[in-house]
């Protein structure tokens, strides 16, 4: 008990320190130090660090209903998608006249040639209405999927089988120009955010720092849920359902409850995303991009938050750095990690950093 | 116990897989505060009833009459499970991941919703009951000892002790002492008895000298139906059930 109380208060002191620097140091590195010193971060790099951090937030979901719930999603590309496309939405129209067509509606629009704005884009062109649909479009599509799928008790590899159909037909579905969301193009060419130039960048440090308070707070949450009485229930759900069943819980409410608050975590994942990358097409939101979701949190550690932010930040960073320096590596590397977490090191980088704890502890103690 | 009556009543009670009748317009009763065993050869239809009464099985057809309440073969699982119906299976069932006071603290009878799971935190009561429930099934000592760390035999008493936390009125025990040593079977029996004090218990058992120890009503099941039911000498002696476990050879 009382080793488990200090571990426990040294996680937390952990997580303060690199919560601290992210939010403070890391912003600071990029302002104070002239650009020769070794300590100076660009404008580039904390614009790619904080494109990781809102992929971090979508980890932690996957991790939710994966790590804790045992339920394997290879859809939540979907979400993260949706989520993109309302904040992608909010800033098309805030780009006006400055367009290449000087038009009123977006380009892709009258090239398409559509004349009038469609109805579902009007209430977009409010920031408030944006901000509560990144979240709650992929919350509500979520809800129903997730309704119909575990009331009739679709479990397993069968889920995972049926979220990815859902991955494709999405990505088909987007891609077609007459759903008015700009087609294989997506959306891009963006100017502003709430009149801040997206190119400016105080705007770029602003978006990584918003990314930041955004992760700690989601972080915060999915603590406190993992703590209660329900985090107990998800992992009972993962251990054994029917024992739970017959103990008079209604698995698929809770599982349909972690699913709706996991989509809604990648919908915010996807709407930090868009204003730091400046675009977004259907080809973030299909199969593979939701594998590879899933694949950062089996390398960071399932079953651990910590660990799900180390697997997708470590992953995308690797992916960076590959895709720069060897590009005809990375696809190889990603699938090599895969594997290797699967056959080598199950519980991730987490996991193996406790291997080797017990490890030392074992040897030296 | 201060009700009186059946407990539970299967009235005509058939189902079948695929053809395969499992039970066979069975008719089966229990009063309240019984402690009843059920026995019988494999394939006698057994292990189903219990999954028809906790719902697991949805009946071809027939009825479940629980206490005063009407038909619950519709009920959904966890529906049953608040009426007050707990089922304790053959092989061990726990989370295997959670500590053995978790395991009995999410068994407990208690709002199980979405909303309060989130948001309540556990009474004084609750607390007492989680001491009182680990000390009936002796594991007082290793309240936090990971669950799937349990012997094979604290295994079985924790998945009782779960039961015994959702106070359920008619506990269903499918074959508690199976795999277990002599030892822990004499405390199985104990606990049991304990148990019927307060509810009904219906168990299924093969261990005859189990049942000897303890039980006063058998009742034998045989192809889906009721074969015979009286005291355990009654049974053993009765020409029909000696064939059917010793005649065919």
């Amino acid at each position: 008990m009382f080793v488990s109380h200090q571990k426990k208060k040294g996680e937390w002191l952990v997580l303060t320190v690199i919560a601290f620097g992210l939010l403070v140091v890391v912003p600071l590195l990029n302002l104070v130090p002239g650009e020769e010193s070794f300590l100076y971060l660009s404008d580039f790099q904390i614009n790619l660090l904080g494109k990781y951090l809102a992929f971090a937030i979508l980890a932690l979901g996957i991790d939710l209903i994966w790590g804790y719930t045992g339920i394997l999603s290879l859809g939540h590309g979907v979400f993260f998608g949706l989520g993109a496309y309302c904040m992608g939405m909010h800033l098309m129209l805030q780009i006006g006249d400055r367009s290449v067509y000087g038009s009123a509606i977006p380009d892709f629009m009258v090239w398409n040639r559509v004349t009038e704005l469609p109805l579902f884009w009007k209430p977009f062109s409010s920031f408030l209405f944006m901000s509560g649909a990144v979240i709650f479009v992929p919350m509500l599509v979520a809800a129903l999927f997730g309704f119909f799928a575990f009331r009739s008790r679709i479990r397993g590899v069968y889920f995972a089988i049926i979220t990815q159909a859902f991955a494709l037909s999405a990505w088909l579905l987007f891609n077609r120009n007459e759903l008015n969301l700009g087609g294989t193009n997506g959306l891009t060419d963006f100017k502003t955010l709430l009149g801040f130039e997206l190119a400016d960048p105080n705007t770029v440090r602003g978006l990584y720092i918003v990314t930041v308070i955004a992760l700690i707070g989601a972080y915060l949450f999915c603590w406190w849920m993992v703590r209660s009485r329900l985090g107990k229930v998800l992992v009972a759900i993962r251990d054994h359902e029917n024992r739970l069943r017959y103990s008079g819980y209604s698995p698929a409410a809770f599982k349909t409850m972690v699913f709706v608050i996991s989509a809604g975590l990648a919908g915010l994942a996807g709407a930090l995303y868009v204003p730091q990358v400046g675009i977004i097409t259907p080809s973030q939101m299909g199969v593979l991009p939701s594998i590879e979701m899933v694949v950062w949190v089996a390398v960071g550690g399932r079953g651990a938050l910590y660990g799900a932010v180390i697997g997708a930040v470590g992953v995308n960073w690797a992916r960076s750095f590959l895709t720069t320096n060897y590009p005809d590596v990375w696809l190889y590397f990603l699938g090599g990690l895969f594997m290797a977490v699967v056959l080598l090191f199950p519980n991730g980088i987490v996991g193996l950093v406790q291997q080797a704890q017990r490890w030392i502890g074992r040897r030296f103690s | 116990m201060t009700e009186h009556g059946s407990i539970i009543y299967v009235e005509d009670l058939t189902v079948s897989f695929d053809g395969f009748v499992a039970l066979n317009k069975l008719n089966f009763f229990m009063d309240y505060g019984e402690l009843r065993f059920v026995i019988g050869p494999n394939g006698a239809g057994k292990t189903t009833l219990l999954d028809v009464i906790c719902g697991k099985v949805k009946p071809t057809k027939g009825r479940v009459i629980f206490g005063r309440d009407s038909d619950i073969s519709t009920y959904r699982e966890h529906e049953i499970a608040h009426l007050g119906i707990g089922r304790k299976f053959q092989t061990p069932s726990i989370y295997l991941h959670h500590t053995v006071r978790e395991n009995i603290e999410l068994s407990l009878k208690q709002d199980k919703s979405v909303w309060a799971t989130l948001f309540r935190r556990l009474s004084s009561e609750s607390e007492d009951r989680i001491e009182a429930v680990l000390d009936m099934i002796g594991l007082a000592e290793k309240p936090h000892q990971i669950a799937g760390s349990l012997s094979h035999g604290e295994k079985q008493w924790l998945e009782i002790g779960m039961v015994m936390a959702q106070e359920a009125k008619l506990l269903l025990i499918d074959e508690p002492v199976a795999g277990m040593t002599d030892h822990e079977t004499e405390k199985t029996g104990i606990l049991l008895q304990t148990i019927a004090k307060e509810r009904s218990v219906l168990v299924i058992e093969h261990d005859m000298e189990f049942v000897r120890q303890i039980s006063n009503k058998v009742s034998v099941l045989h192809e889906g139906q009721l074969l015979c039911e009286g005291s355990v000498d009654e049974v053993q002696n009765n020409e029909e059930v000696m064939e059917i476990y010793l005649g065919r050879g």
